[in-house]
């Protein structure tokens, strides 16, 4: 080929506008299309193998599990708005670019039936995201009874004539939580017995955790165990759990507390309810351990004055 | 006057009505310099001070998070100490609120709403520069406390932290001052808005032709005199609390935390609609002009714009669902939350259907605002679904929430606003900025911003609180840490690359002429900058769009006139 004829066919590709405004957009919608299959299959994966990556942490308690599937319909339910609204914008800024020689853009100003279209139709949606957190709300919230391979709890009715314990109160483990800079303390019901950082539980039981602070806010959470609880001082704060599984469940202080913040952690045990009787008898035994060496302490004080 | 006679000399009917402008301005003797800067009650000159300055804190404010996710880029991470940490937390945060977003919107508020509304200047002048003034002298009262120590109960300051028995040294109280002189540089300009938008507009705006932007402003204004009132209340109970023995917040006196975070809140969630209404109106402003096309549904956007208004001064204790508050009000909050999607989605809608059969121009304003589209989007979702309170259980404090807010008030707010800033640039120079540098600065922003920020929803999900210094390497959010730095980087890349545009831009861009995008608004009618008294000729408006008649009253009049051309302002 001789440079001349090279420049001719240069030329005539340069100036075939047509042809070339026709690839380019073939090209843009592969590439628009190659895009939009990626995104769905992406979607696809995800419930499978990166679940956790898109949904809140679950599996210890069943308010977990509660808030978990809630959290999957209101994701669920906005997908589609995501995807048409994104799909609306890209489709506009492709189709609707200002091209030489295009269609003029349309002078329109409004379209009465439309917007009160998607005004309402955001509405219906919003009603149906509150009925569905109405339906599962009593579930997150109220603590079950606890199982019958739990703990055996005081409550149980020993005579018939003696009055049934009030309700909502039956067959819970009451175990209070104190938010102190920078640690968790716990003090278990019945036995004066505490700790510190680590809660033992028993599985197959109701755990009510009643919340409190001693100096800033705080905040409770156990990420598989359900929600979180603030620990505000001055008040009294309550979350529950039921754990099925033994097995230890790490979580931390959620709200800024000063510069120990991040070191603020936290984790419970669950262990079986025997197991769980001998860890607070164990306690027991400790702190009767401590109280002793402590009063023969002063003794030997005293008499050595 | 002169100017009327020599224009119906020249042409009759019609033509009368195009005529070149008299320029009158430039009489008055100013001062030289930098005394000028200092004394000037010129709303265009404040407005410049108003974006020199809150650009600067844009700046810091970046800076400081970007040694924030430096140091989360690893586990254990060493770069800085818990104590500074948590000092960098409360001045970005404070920062960026209080110091950028919020008086970035008066900065445009400043220079356009006059024009846009055809006014000569705001309606008080001096106040005008006081509003100025005290921003800064909050900003200089609140850095100050780096050279002792930084306040650090984040921005929130949650009491009884921020009290004196866990926080003695001053950052506290600098803080305390910051929100003082902002409140009332915000409240003072805001009651000058209110009072120029209701009175000083052009002959025939009517509220059904008054541009978006400033019903924005309009909205903007009434909701910082609502709200600020709470928060400045609430910082003097603190102040007296550490100083003076009261024990508002302090439970062992009788008072209580809760209170703070009422009262708080009640200014906090106003408050992110201030950060994101004005916004709302540069996007309005800004896709009709690129899109060839009137904007969709102008009064529902009005219309949404007050609704949104209204409904944020009642859901305020969404921010408050983990402390312990009874049911029954748990569900309120999640329904008035929920309505206030209604609005924001129809918002959405109508921009969407403005770019609908348009006529699409891509230039580096389009790009922002449709980049806001995109990730805003996202942020609203993420608020809906922290609107259902058993799920924000989980959610709260974590990353999840720090990723939604910055879908809201980067993706949402800073977009707006750097679109407003591509858009109007040419209006405050004569010049317009580089097209390369801002669609380079869009696209390393806009990637930069979603590798941040998208992956800390998974972070927070995967149970990582906000607020914390350091993390262990057994947590699993290493990975998630190492990509939002990495996109943290490539987003500060991207704006400085918008901040070297203006520089060059300012003395070497093109010239830009009176009206470069073909816009809708007033302000585009004068000349570029605008001269000191703005308009000569008040031109009476007809419609939403006035520049689009007179474009065409230009045009029908048959011999071409410059691009200098004017309506007689009839009934003067």
């Amino acid at each position: 080929m001789t440079p001349a004829t090279k420049w001719i066919t240069a030329a005539t590709e340069r100036y075939d506008a047509a042809a070339l405004r026709s690839r380019l957009s073939n090209r843009r919608l592969i590439a628009s299309a190659a895009l939009a299959a990626a995104m769905l299959s992406l979607l696809a994966l995800a419930p499978g193998a990166m679940a956790d990556v898109f949904t809140p942490e679950s599996g210890g308690s069943p308010n977990a599990d509660d808030i978990d599937t809630l959290y999957k319909i209101v994701l669920y339910v906005s997908i589609p708005i995501f995807l048409l609204v994104e799909g609306v914008l890209i489709w506009s800024l492709v189709k609707f670019r200002a091209r030489r020689g295009g269609p003029q853009p349309v002078q329109i100003r409004g379209n009465s039936p439309l917007e009160l279209g998607w005004t309402v139709g955001a509405a219906v949606i919003l009603v149906v995201l509150a009925v569905v957190t109405f339906i599962y709300l009593p579930g997150i919230k109220n603590p079950p009874a606890s199982g019958p391979d739990g703990l055996a709890l005081g409550t149980q009715v020993a005579s018939i004539d003696q009055p049934s314990p009030p309700k909502g109160s039956s067959k819970a483990l009451e175990i209070g939580v104190n938010g102190q800079q920078y640690l968790w303390r716990y003090t278990y019901p019945g036995s004066g017995a505490y700790s510190y950082y680590k809660m033992v539980v028993p599985t197959n039981t109701t755990v009510v955790l009643k919340i409190t602070s001693s100096d800033v806010a705080h905040s409770w959470w156990i990420p598989k165990l359900g929600g979180k609880a603030d620990a505000l001082p001055g008040h009294t704060n309550q979350t529950w759990f039921k754990i099925s599984k033994e097995g230890t469940y790490k979580g931390q202080c959620a709200e800024l507390c000063g510069e120990g913040h991040a070191d603020m952690r936290a984790s419970v045990q669950a262990v079986s309810p025997a197991k769980y009787q001998a860890f607070v008898a164990n306690k027991q035994q400790e702190l009767k351990a401590a109280q002793k060496a402590l009063a023969a302490q002063r003794t030997a004080r005293e008499e050595s004055q | 006057m002169a100017t009327t006679e020599y224009a119906a000399a020249e042409r009759p009917t019609i033509r009368a009505l195009v005529r070149p402008e008299v320029v009158m301005h430039g009489l008055r003797e100013k001062p030289g310099g930098w005394l000028e800067w200092l004394t000037t009650t010129d709303h265009k000159k404040i407005g410049i001070m108003y974006f020199f300055v809150t650009f600067v804190f844009f700046i810091v404010g970046g800076v400081e998070a970007l040694i924030i996710r430096t140091q989360l880029a690893q586990p254990d991470g060493t770069v800085v100490t818990p104590e500074i940490y948590n000092g960098l937390v409360s001045m970005h945060g404070t920062t960026m609120i209080f110091l950028f977003i919020v008086p970035v919107m008066a900065a445009f508020g400043n220079y356009f709403v006059p024009l846009m509304i055809g006014a000569r200047d705001m309606a008080f002048p001096r106040l005008n520069a006081l509003s100025l003034w005290l921003l800064v002298f909050g900003g200089v009262a609140f850095y100050a406390s780096v050279f002792f120590t930084p306040p650090g109960a984040g921005w929130t300051s949650y009491a009884p932290l921020s009290d004196d028995a866990y926080l003695p040294s001053g950052g506290i109280d600098a803080w305390i001052f910051l929100i003082h002189l902002t409140g009332l540089s915000s409240l003072v300009g805001a009651v000058n808005f209110v009072v120029t938008i209701q009175n000083m507009r052009a002959p025939g705006m009517s509220w059904g032709r008054v541009p978006l932007f400033v019903w924005s402003i309009l909205t903007y204004a009434y909701l910082l005199i609502a709200a600020l009132p709470a928060v400045a209340a609430a910082v003097t109970m603190l102040l007296t609390d550490r100083h003076f023995g009261t024990d508002f917040f302090d439970p062992t006196g009788g008072g209580d935390p809760l209170l703070w975070q009422h009262l708080f809140w009640f200014f906090g969630h106003p408050e992110v609609y201030i950060m994101a209404l004005p916004a709302f109106g540069i996007i309005s402003e800004v896709l009709p002009v690129f899109s060839r096309k009137p904007i969709f549904g102008y009064k529902a956007i009005a219309a949404s714009t007050i609704s949104i208004a209204f409904l944020s001064m009642l859901v305020w204790a969404h921010h408050m669902f983990t402390t312990p508050s009874p049911t029954v009000v748990l569900v309120f909050f999640m329904l008035s939350s929920f309505l206030i999607a209604v609005p924001t989605g129809i918002k959405i809608f109508n921009w969407l259907a403005t770019l609908w059969k348009g006529s699409i121009v891509f230039k580096t304003p389009l790009f922002f605002a449709v980049g806001f589209l995109a990730t805003f989007v996202i942020g609203g979702i993420t608020g809906v679904i922290l609107a259902v309170f058993p799920v924000d259980w989980q959610l709260q404090d974590t990353y999840f929430v720090v990723a939604h807010l910055h879908y809201v008030l980067f993706g949402g707010s800073v977009f707006g606003i750097f679109s407003g800033l591509y858009y109007w640039f040419p209006k405050m120079s004569g010049r317009l900025m580089s097209e390369a540098l801002g669609k380079a600065s869009f696209w390393l922003m806009f990637v930069g911003f979603n590798l941040t920020f998208l992956i800390q929803h998974s972070a927070g999900l995967s149970g990582m609180p906000r607020r914390i210094y350091d993390y262990p390497a057994d947590a699993g959010w290493t990975v998630f840490n190492e990509v939002s730095t990495f996109g943290s980087y490539m987003l500060g890349i991207g704006v400085m690359v918008t901040v070297v545009n203006v520089l060059i831009s300012i003395k070497k861009g093109k010239v830009a002429g009176n009206d470069p995008w073909k816009a809708n608004t007033l302000e585009w009618f004068t000349q570029s900058p605008p001269p000191e008294n703005n308009f000569d000729v008040i031109p009476r408006v007809r419609s939403l769009e006035p520049m689009k008649d007179i474009r065409r009253e230009v045009q029908q009049a048959s011999e071409p006139v410059g691009t200098v051309a004017q309506p007689v302002a009839s009934g003067t």
